[in-house]
């Protein structure tokens, strides 16, 4: 049941990706450029998941426990240490870089354009060679 | 705007739940890295969560295909740096934009509201100095 659960989670989580264009590395770079043309979604985004989440996390905490567990797995840390700070900015850096960050990228990855575009590449080299 | 703002409530309905049913957080980072620990009591929600993900790709390429990014064989080589920063950056930090942003920013952890900053901050010095060395600044 569990696993049932996880799986309609990833798909919902993914639509609503879909939905909202985080899925478009265009769109995540766009909200980092504050220089050039500034794209909020990915703000709006954050806006609308830490809205509603936020609410409900509350609300479901107090139950107590979770409905297919014993006991809610949560992070329990809140000391500030470097591998924390270094971790963020060394993934702040490959994000900005690629605009691609975890979620996306293994949603995306199903696209098969980056697939096409190897074999695309592949191809033009041979060509060049012969 | 109104599209980021739904698809984030869908974001937003999805974490709570996994929170409800299973009492997870929902960080990609952490369920990928997760998997790599090969505990068979731990694997199997994990792997349907990356698999839901996937199949949530496929319905998207099927109905909504222009949501789905274009990726430019020119940029291999960007792509490999940027994912090495990606997965030993969200490793060594505990997490990335799903854990910290979303469901750890929603419980008013001070630990994820600093790596939300910070990786936002590095975020937007890293597209400046991504477009200064191709002199589109």
């Amino acid at each position: 049941m569990k696993t049932i659960i996880a799986f309609i989670v990833g798909l919902l989580f993914a639509l609503g990706l879909g939905f909202s264009g985080m899925t478009q590395i265009q769109t995540v770079k766009g909200f980092l450029d504050i220089l050039g043309s500034w794209n909020p979604a990915l703000m709006g985004v954050m806006i609308g998941a830490i809205g509603i989440h936020s609410i409900l996390f509350h609300l479901i905490k107090k139950r107590g426990t979770p409905l297919l567990d014993t006991k809610f797995h949560l992070p329990t840390r809140n000391d500030i240490d470097k591998k924390l700070l270094i971790g963020a900015a060394l993934f702040g850096i490959g994000w900005g870089w690629g605009g691609i960050c975890p979620g996306p990228g293994i949603v995306a990855a199903t696209s098969g354009e980056f697939k096409h575009d190897c074999i695309r590449c592949l191809n033009a080299r041979r060509d060049a060679d012969s | 705007m109104i599209n980021a703002i739904l698809g984030g409530v869908l974001i937003g309905l999805s974490v709570s739940l996994m929170l409800l049913f299973n009492g997870r957080v929902t960080g990609i980072s952490g369920i990928v890295a997760g998997i790599m620990r090969l505990d068979k009591n731990d694997i199997s929600w994990r792997a349907a969560f990356i698999l839901g993900l996937v199949f949530g790709g496929f319905l998207l390429k099927a109905f909504y295909p222009q949501s789905l990014m274009q990726i430019s064989s020119s940029g291999t080589g960007d792509y490999i740096f940027a994912g090495l920063l990606v997965g030993f950056g969200t490793v060594l930090g505990n997490g990335c934009t799903s854990g910290h942003g979303v469901c750890g920013i929603s419980r008013f952890s001070v630990r994820s509201i600093l790596s939300t900053v910070t990786f936002i901050f590095f975020g937007i010095l890293s597209v400046i100095a991504y477009k200064a060395l191709r002199g589109e600044l």
